[in-house]
């Protein structure tokens, strides 16, 4: 039996994790093109934020929990930033902002080295998330259940906000249609930068959730970050329902091809997995949307 | 789709391209001859001497590479305010290998016929020393390297003053035969020196009686082992070997104790986790053991003076290390070479290098002039509290490096 | 046209053939100049930059004006370099030899994919078939399916981390993480001759003029004016009864085997290939020089990728930590002020005259 719990729980966790980092990304996709390769970073910023924060709160039972809006905010300004001086400049030039913000991810992998490179102290672990619960023989960490949660909340939120909200009219309404949201009166300039801001935290309490897995260092991010643009491509730009779906399978698959084989030839089944996905399904990729001929 | 035409002059362009190739592939030189190293170039005519310092101090080996840079400085310090070598003061041309084996052959080239150095200090990987080592060969130069490898190698231009498998590995698995231990697990990352490591780790259970229970591997990059350590505490293992790489320790070790494991019940024995890391696993890891030739608690007047130094020149919250040690041993052994030959002449100092011993910080250590290792002390670590190793097994004399294990009647290096 | 006289006409001749005059400018700089300057150390590291430029002028078709950004042409680049250094490594082992690596970390036998690799000629075929076959079907899937845009260079990156990861786990096939290096001979030449290094290098410098010119005349051709018709609008093209998937699959494989030819030059020349030569990083490394000296032009990828290799060598030598906020800001910067490249500067200026004159 636990051969088959073991990577299905061990999996949900992963794909909670994917989904908390690709959330971010498909928003910002979905509603300016904009594909950003320093999302990861944002993780990272996310998961020094945490460390940070248990220097200054000393009580570590707590300091996790402070530390998840904090990295909401730390994260999100840092988005924001980058939007406001860079990205906004890039209006209507998508590849080049994937390429600019490759730039960007390596500076800030730079950055956060020479800031903390060397004392490398990771964050610890609270002991209320230390332990583990056993489903029918696997030993499930409360630490990935934490994880869980924390994605289904985050997603919860997100939701909620897109639904119910005048802020999310405005952005739903800009990613149907962006120039008759504009004949609107909505600001999507302004929406922008907001939903840049909402998808940098996001990764930002992503990072929270990584730091308790493994080290604190500047190349965190791009341990996840391939595999959350594979949910993006697969899940579809812009779609909760399709991001969370692909989150999961692409975490729960890439569990078991690593259990039958090894972690590295799961990562080859897993793009595989991807490409043959999009030869079924590459309408159910994009939300339909032509811009005339060009 | 696009006429004939053009697709004569593209596949005419191509063919341009093959030939122009082919003609300039004539102008090479068949022969056999000019096999023979390059002439030196080093300059031993003024008051200083030119030496290599050779370390990541960019990507993602950085972080402990620094730290071998930081105690070359610190010898390179000492043996210029006492004289420097041969009378000649050492000037350092330091470069950064950038964690990328291709950068570390161009690099060491560069020191070597640009710079012009006697001798290059440096490397950490085997990936970087594998890279370093036909570039060293064929330009006859000098490589120190101070790190702890997987052994199975020996060249006239390198010194190797870390230990090979048969002053740590091995030695390691004796300390776990005198404890009784009967089932052991292997966790490692997936690159060479944990698979070559557990591979002998494997031939010498076998010997001794210890059953192998489980053998786990994790990407380089991959630093979530919660499945694999699941797959322990299924076990039940005696004692863990691990020869996990660097950081990704710190995700092992979380998931240890996650799963409820400690050092009570299955206890980890390192090879990689010194006093650098122990106190930055994000637990306490005391009651562990690692395996190593040099511990900051060492107690000699040499260490004392050793960890004196370094901490006035580096700030006394710095802790001393294994790789630290052999670099900073490394830098003193080539002059204590360099003056018995009276020489910095590669084959001069080749030919004086056997026997040639220093009072390490680690206590004596004598080089091999057959394969060019050093003799050392293994010593056996369990972590207090204090992130210090309080050590719990020894050797007791230096063991002789034996890098191809010839001496091991067990060891069958064609085996799986 | 036909009423142009006769200064007329030779002005013509000019503009078509003055990139032709470029390409023999450069080909003197590298192949005569170059070895008559530089210290064989500096030759060898400028052949290695030359490998990457090879790759770049392939980027540059498929980016440039095919509009496709390859983010992991490290495989490809890698794909040449491994197939040309298990030729040198059995060569370097002998007839009846078994690479060292496999007796230290395997059981002493070679795998099976290896054994046709003893063929030089082989070898060769390879390194042209190998990358083309690979970038056949992987394009056959993606661009049938009109994947494109962000979705592709995801895909290729992807491919580049995938790939990586494979090599390092396959420690007794290809030497993981530590690669494969201590080549001896190359085709029967000694590598340690400075004689032979320098023909080497000769034979990288003389494919990347070939290069070049294969890509002029492609420019030139009508594919090429379909190629950039593809990547202005890919629909019109469509509806003018060509297959877009065809013109860019086309484009796509010969940047994939302008790559493989780069890293079947680099192994000799850098002594090495490893997994960290062909990874994503890598890939994006090569992306650099192509976004600085100009994507879609003739000269500007090659130029643009020879100016970042020899700055990685100059800026890591001199500020050996900082080398990394360089190639950030080069991209940040380039992308966000000169989208074209510092090739695309000429154009800029004369604009800017332009309308402050009128």
């Amino acid at each position: 039996m636990d051969a088959f719990t073991t990577p299905l729980l061990a999996g949900t966790a992963t794909g909670a994790l994917l989904l908390i980092a690709a959330l971010g990304l498909t928003l910002t996709f979905g509603q300016m093109g904009v594909i950003n390769m320093a999302h990861g970073e944002f993780l990272m910023i996310g998961a020094y934020t945490a460390y940070v924060t248990q220097q200054v709160v000393t009580n570590i039972d707590l300091s996790i929990l402070v530390a998840l809006p904090v990295a909401f905010v730390v994260a999100g300004l840092m988005g924001l930033l980058l939007e406001v001086c860079v990205i906004s400049f890039m209006y209507r030039r998508p590849l080049d902002t994937l390429l600019v913000t490759v730039g960007v991810s390596l500076v800030l992998q730079q950055l956060a080295k020479d800031l903390f490179g060397a004392q490398g102290d990771p964050v610890r672990v609270p002991d209320w998330l230390v332990g583990t619960i056993p489903v029918f023989g696997y030993n499930w960490p409360y630490r990935q259940i934490f994880t869980i949660v924390l994605a289904l909340a985050s997603l919860g939120a997100l939701a909620a906000l897109l639904k119910y909200t005048s802020f999310g009219r405005r952005i739903r309404a800009t990613v149907q249609n962006r120039d008759l949201a504009e004949t609107m009166g909505i600001s999507t300039r302004a929406t922008d930068r907001i939903t840049f801001f909402i998808g940098s935290g996001l990764a930002g309490i992503g990072g929270v959730a990584v730091s308790l897995i493994s080290g604190t260092n500047p190349s965190l991010g791009t341990t996840y970050i391939i595999s959350a643009f594979l949910v993006v491509v697969a899940g579809g730009l812009g779609q909760l329902k399709g991001t969370v779906i692909a989150a999961f399978t692409v975490g729960i698959a890439t569990a078991f091809f690593a259990d039958w084989t090894s972690a590295a030839m799961a990562q080859v089944a897993t793009f595989a997995l991807v490409v043959v996905f999009l030869q079924l399904r590459p309408q159910g990729l994009f939300t339909v949307r032509t811009r005339g001929l060009a | 789709m696009f006429t004939t035409r053009t697709r004569g002059r593209a596949a005419g362009g191509a063919a341009l391209a093959v030939l122009t190739a082919l003609s300039l592939a004539a102008c090479g030189n068949k022969s056999d001859e000019g096999t023979t190293a390059a002439e030196s170039c080093v300059d031993t005519s003024g008051d200083t001497i030119k030496l290599g310092f050779l370390n990541s101090t960019s990507g993602a080996m950085s972080i402990s590479e620094q730290t071998v840079r930081d105690s070359l400085g610190l010898a390179m310090e000492e043996i210029n305010a006492d004289g420097g070598i041969l009378g000649k003061q050492i000037e350092a041309v330091e470069e950064d290998g950038a964690s990328d084996p291709a950068i570390f052959a161009e690099k060491i080239e560069k020191l070597l016929t640009g710079d012009c150095v006697a001798a290059v200090f440096g490397g950490w990987t085997s990936a970087s020393r594998k890279a370093m080592l036909p570039v060293v060969e064929a330009n006859n130069g000098l490589l120190f390297y101070p790190v702890q490898y997987e052994g199975l190698e020996a060249s006239e231009n390198i010194y190797y003053t870390g230990a090979t498998t048969n002053q740590q590995i091995i030695p390691a698995m004796d300390f776990l035969a005198s404890e009784g231990v009967e089932t052991l697990f292997l966790a490692g990352s997936d690159y060479v020196f944990p698979r070559t490591a557990n591979k002998i780790i494997k031939q010498y259970a076998a010997e001794l009686g210890i059953e192998i229970v489980g053998e786990e591997y994790v990407p380089l990059d991959d630093d979530d082992w919660t499945t694999q350590v699941a797959k322990i505490v299924k076990a039940k293992p005696d004692f863990v070997f691990n020869t996990i790489n660097g950081s990704s320790n710190v995700g092992f070790i979380k998931a240890y104790y996650e799963q409820g494991l400690s050092a009570e019940t299955s206890p980890i024995i390192s090879v990689s986790i010194a006093e650098e890391e122990a106190p930055a696993m994000g637990h306490s890891v005391t009651g562990q053991y690692a395996a190593w030739n040099y511990f900051q608690s060492v107690d000699s007047p040499e260490n004392a003076a050793f960890i004196d130094a370094f901490q006035a020149k580096y700030g006394s919250d710095r802790p001393t290390s294994d790789p630290m040690e052999a670099a900073y041993t490394s830098l003193y052994l080539y002059k204590v070479i360099v003056e018995k030959a009276e020489s910095f002449d590669v084959d001069d100092v080749n030919a004086a290098s056997d026997g040639v011993s220093f009072d390490a910080p680690e206590g004596t250590v004598t080089i091999d002039g057959e394969n060019h290792h050093i003799a050392k002390t293994a010593l056996i670590g369990q972590i207090n509290e204090d992130n210090q190793f309080d050590v719990v097994w020894s050797s007791g004399s230096p063991i002789e490096p034996d890098p191809f294990l010839e001496g091991y009647s067990w060891w069958d290096p064609s085996a799986e | 046209m036909s009423t142009t006289t006769a200064p007329g006409r030779s002005a013509t001749l000019l503009r078509t053939y003055a990139p032709l005059l470029a390409i023999a400018v450069l080909a003197v700089l590298l192949l005569v100049v170059a070895p008559a300057t530089l210290s064989a150390f500096r030759l060898n590291s400028l052949g290695k930059y030359i490998c990457w430029a090879i790759a770049a002028v392939g980027i540059g078709l498929a980016w440039g004006r095919g509009g496709m950004l390859v983010m992991g042409q490290g495989v490809f680049f890698g794909l040449g370099g491994y197939a040309m250094a298990m030729h040198l490594k059995l060569e370097a082992a002998g007839p009846e030899g078994v690479p060292d690596f496999m007796i230290l970390y395997g059981d002493g036998t070679i795998p099976g994919f290896w054994e046709p690799f003893r063929s030089g000629p082989f070898t060769l075929v390879a390194i042209v078939v190998l990358p083309a076959l690979a970038a056949t079907g992987l394009g056959w899937l993606i661009f049938k399916r009109r994947v494109k845009g962000a979705y592709f260079a995801i895909l290729t990156q992807a491919l580049a981390v995938v790939f990586a990861t494979l090599l390092v786990a396959t420690i007794k096939e290809t030497g993981g993480f530590n690669g494969l290096n201590q080549f001896t001979l190359f085709f029967g030449y000694n590598l340690y001759d400075p004689v032979n290094k320098q023909m080497v290098y000769s034979i990288a410098a003389g494919l990347l003029i070939g290069c070049l010119v294969v890509v002029w005349q492609l420019y030139r051709s009508r594919f090429g004016e379909l190629l950039v018709a593809t990547r202005d609008a890919e629909e019109r093209v469509r509806f003018l009864g060509h297959d877009p998937a065809n013109i860019k699959l086309v484009a796509f494989v010969i940047a994939a085997v302008m790559a493989s030819i780069g890293g079947a030059m680099f192994a000799p020349i850098a002594g090495i290939i490893s997994p960290s030569d062909v990874d994503a990083t890598a890939s994006i490394f090569l992306i650099a020089g192509v976004a600085l000296g100009g994507r879609a032009l003739l000269l500007g990828p090659a130029l643009g990728a020879l100016t970042v290799g020899f700055g990685r060598t100059y800026l890591s030598e001199q500020f050996p930590t900082q080398w990394t906020y360089f190639l950030g800001l080069l991209f940040v910067l380039v992308i966000l002020l000169l989208p074209l490249g510092v090739g695309d500067l000429p154009r800029l200026v004369r604009a800017r005259v332009g309308r402050s004159a009128a």
